[in-house]
């Protein structure tokens, strides 16, 4: 059943060279996406905001959410810090004012259409997709519910409906990518009765801020939200405190979700070419450390056999050798013996003639 | 299989039913039932406390993070026999691939109840795979090494069923199973802790590496190490009667080894760990209330225990290795709790932090008792801590 070695590879190979060469993230080059070219977007001027919350009934409606328990026009609401739920694509919350106390400031959330986002880098289905139109858009058909795009999203958009049983969705602001193709306003630009949200090329939306910024510098704070964060964002802001202030992290870097893990994925494809070969190389080292071994071990049986042997040898002609001499000395001393006799013998004949 | 055979291995006429053993699985079992049913009926909302977010609970961290680390004893003992000829280990490589085995396993069955429409499992391999992902890799490798972790696991199921001919086919695999193992697991290992290099931004600073893939890889070595040395002491004790002689013979100096090995990739974990925090300038954070937590982590469950496993292996004192061996396994599980659920979002107060559900506790438990019950039925019945009688001397 097993995959082959072959195809493996080939995937493997494909998960790293598809971050490489993707259209998606330009990692591993030093070529910085800076988006399709005139993507729409959003400036959310906060200095103009005045927490009415006709946006988030805007929204409710156009995306046909279910009613919530307080209507939109309770304030009351404001109170409390909320973030985007399964039922609510965008939230607007209230902020302490530390250059004026008395006038806090409002700051709508929704989902931020990063340029290269970090859910659709993230997602393993690819169920997330950039448009060129700016919205970052979602497809339930293929979502298998692992939550992995809400882990990613660095600032904390994705919701998940945790109370359905079969057909759980991840839940984010489309930026009403719908009706962007067919020439309508997302619901809430269109609500909002003090302007502070702005529909636009996001080329030209960085341009009114900055010229926002340049006519009324003691307004604004120099920095316009989103231009950088996290390679840059479709939404963007401008704010007249600092922006940790209102609940937005300044330490996000410009790094591109995509450029974070693409050095993790580029070493899957050498994993795979240089694991089989130096494992293979470790078994033929200990293989041929045991044949070595095996071998040794039969040379110094065979030499001790021998050694063996030759000493046998030596001591086998030696007690040869001393048996021969033992031998001859035996014969030799049997014929002096034999001589001595026959002289004797000759000496007692002879005594016996003269006697 | 007659049905009296069958009869004879699930139900011993000679003993009782009711042991406390069997009351107890019969209890969790009981709850992990209806637990299951209150999943699949009310939605995640029913059993789990997660939220948006806390996306991942206890069921990634512990089952599925902490579940992958600790059964990497497969891998390190097969690769440690079979490629790196470590020969007198090779009693310790069945058990150790069948804990590896029923770990991923249960891993994979535990992802079912957490993912929101489990019967797309297969999506991401088969029909809309993102490349992009880390999890991508993940999930490929997870699924490719549960594939080998059977095949490998299967000869000893084959020889208990008496099926020679396949039993040699798939024996003659061994290497090629055992080198393929190493890759993806090399591969999986490490990218359970890139899967977090995405959010730089909600994992505290002193966790949030660029080498949290390493260090991932490099823990698991020896989180294997020490979970075949925790796993083979309580074998020992409950399946004494199960072990041949080679089993026996090897097994105290597979745990000197294996107290060695772990003792000095450890040593090079603490050292690549300091490394961490130089290279990102991290030094002041040791003095808050997370770092303190740090060095709890990183003193307490991995300096200590290498101590004591380079002592134990000296001294051959087998009590203070099992020791090192239990404080390595839980340091293993904190490290990868820290990382998917204690410090991450750790700027959120605490009234916003995730703390599991006892439906999440329950079915945790759930899966635990599951491996148990497996472990025990396979090792009673098949020949895991010993040579079938038919196989005698084809290693």
């Amino acid at each position: 059943m097993s995959v082959s070695r072959r195809k493996f590879l080939a995937w493997m190979g494909g998960a790293g060279l598809s971050t490489a060469f993707g259209t998606k993230a330009y990692a591993a080059s030093n070529k910085q996406f800076k988006g399709y070219p005139d993507t729409m977007g959003v400036l959310h001027d906060t200095t103009l905001c005045v927490g009415c919350r006709s946006c988030e009934d805007a929204c409710n409606k156009v995306n046909n959410l279910p009613q919530p328990e307080k209507p939109f026009k309770e304030l009351s609401v404001l109170d409390k810090t909320r973030r985007t739920d399964s039922k609510t694509f965008t939230v607007v919350n209230k902020y302490d004012n530390s250059k004026e106390p008395k006038n806090p400031v409002f700051r709508k959330i929704q989902c931020n259409h990063c340029l290269e986002p970090a859910c659709a880098s993230a997602c393993f289905v690819n169920a997330f997709k950039k448009t060129k139109e700016g919205a970052v858009v979602y497809d339930a058909s293929v979502c298998v519910g692992c939550r992995y795009c809400m882990v990613a999203c660095p600032f904390n958009i994705p919701a998940y409906e945790y109370d359905k049983v079969l057909d759980p969705k991840v839940v984010k602001c489309t930026m009403c990518h719908p009706r962007l193709l067919e020439g309508k306003l997302p619901g809430c630009v269109e609500a909002c009765p003090v302007e502070a949200l702005t529909f636009g090329k996001r080329e030209d939306l960085l341009k009114i801020a900055r010229e926002r910024i340049r006519k009324y510098p003691e307004k604004y704070v120099n920095h316009i939200y989103g231009e950088n964060e996290m390679g840059g964002t479709s939404w963007l802001y401008l704010t007249g405190v600092a922006p940790e202030e209102i609940g937005m992290r300044e330490d996000l870097g410009i790094t591109p979700a995509p450029n974070l893990t693409s050095g993790a994925l580029a070493v899957v494809p050498m994993v795979a070419g240089l694991w089989p070969v130096f494992l293979t190389g470790a078994y033929a080292i200990s293989k041929r450390k045991e044949k070595i071994a095996a071998e040794e071990q039969a040379e110094a049986v065979s030499k001790a056999v021998a050694e063996t042997n030759t000493a046998a040898e030596e001591k086998l002609a030696k007690a040869l050798e001393k048996a021969a001499k033992e031998k001859e000395a035996a014969i030799q001393k049997e014929v002096k013996k034999a001589l001595e006799e026959a002289a004797a013998k000759a000496q007692e004949e002879d005594k016996e003639e003269d006697a | 299989m007659s049905e009296t055979a069958v009869k004879k291995i699930f139900f011993r006429p000679d003993r009782s039913l009711l042991t406390p053993f069997n009351i107890t699985v019969g209890i969790i079992m009981f709850i992990g039932l209806i637990l299951t049913i209150m999943r699949f009926t009310g939605g995640l909302s029913a059993v789990t406390n997660l939220d948006d977010n806390y996306p991942w609970g206890l069921w990634i961290g512990f089952d599925l993070m902490a579940g992958v680390a600790l059964a990497a004893g497969g891998y390190t003992t097969s690769a440690a026999c079979y490629l790196f000829g470590m020969k007198r280990y090779h009693s310790a490589v069945r058990p150790a691939i069948l804990t590896a085995f029923l770990g991923y396993a249960l891993v994979v069955f535990s992802l079912h109840y957490d993912v929101g429409r489990p019967w797309r499992l297969p999506y991401p391999i088969f029909y809309s795979p993102g490349t992009t992902s880390l999890l991508f890799e993940v999930g490929l490798c997870v699924a490719l090494y549960l594939t080998v972790l059977f095949l490998e696991y299967s000869t000893a199921a084959l020889e208990w069923l008496g099926l020679k001919k396949l039993r040699n086919i798939i024996y003659k695999l061994t290497l090629v199973l055992t080198i393929f193992g190493v890759i993806l697991s090399t591969l999986h290992q490490s990218s359970l802790g890139a899967l977090f290099i995405i959010a730089p931004s909600k994992l505290h600073p002193l966790w949030y590496t660029q080498y949290l893939a390493v260090y991932f890889f490099i823990s698991s070595m020896f989180a294997g190490l020490s979970m075949v040395i925790f796993e083979g002491s309580l074998s020992h004790k409950y399946f004494h009667d199960k072990m041949d002689e080679t089993y026996l013979k090897e097994h105290d100096g597979l745990v000197l080894g294996f107290a060695k090995g772990a003792s000095f990739i450890m040593a090079g974990y603490i050292v690549i760990k300091i490394i961490g925090i130089a290279m990102d300038n991290n030094w002041h954070l040791l003095g808050t209330g997370f770092g303190i937590w740090f060095l709890v982590e990183l003193l307490g469950f991995v300096a200590l225990p290498c101590f004591l496993y380079a002592v134990g292996s000296r001294d051959k004192n087998f009590s203070l290795i099992k020791k090192a061996s239990l404080i390595t396994v839980l340091g293993i599980v904190l490290n990868r709790l820290n990382v998917s659920l204690i410090a991450f979002n750790w700027y959120l107060p605490l009234k916003d932090k995730y703390i599991p559900h006892l439906g999440e506790i329950g079915l945790t438990i759930f899966m635990i008792t599951i491996g148990i019950v497996a472990f025990k039925f396979i090792v009673t019945h098949m020949p895991i801590f010993y040579e079938h009688p038919d196989y005698k001397d084809s290693h």
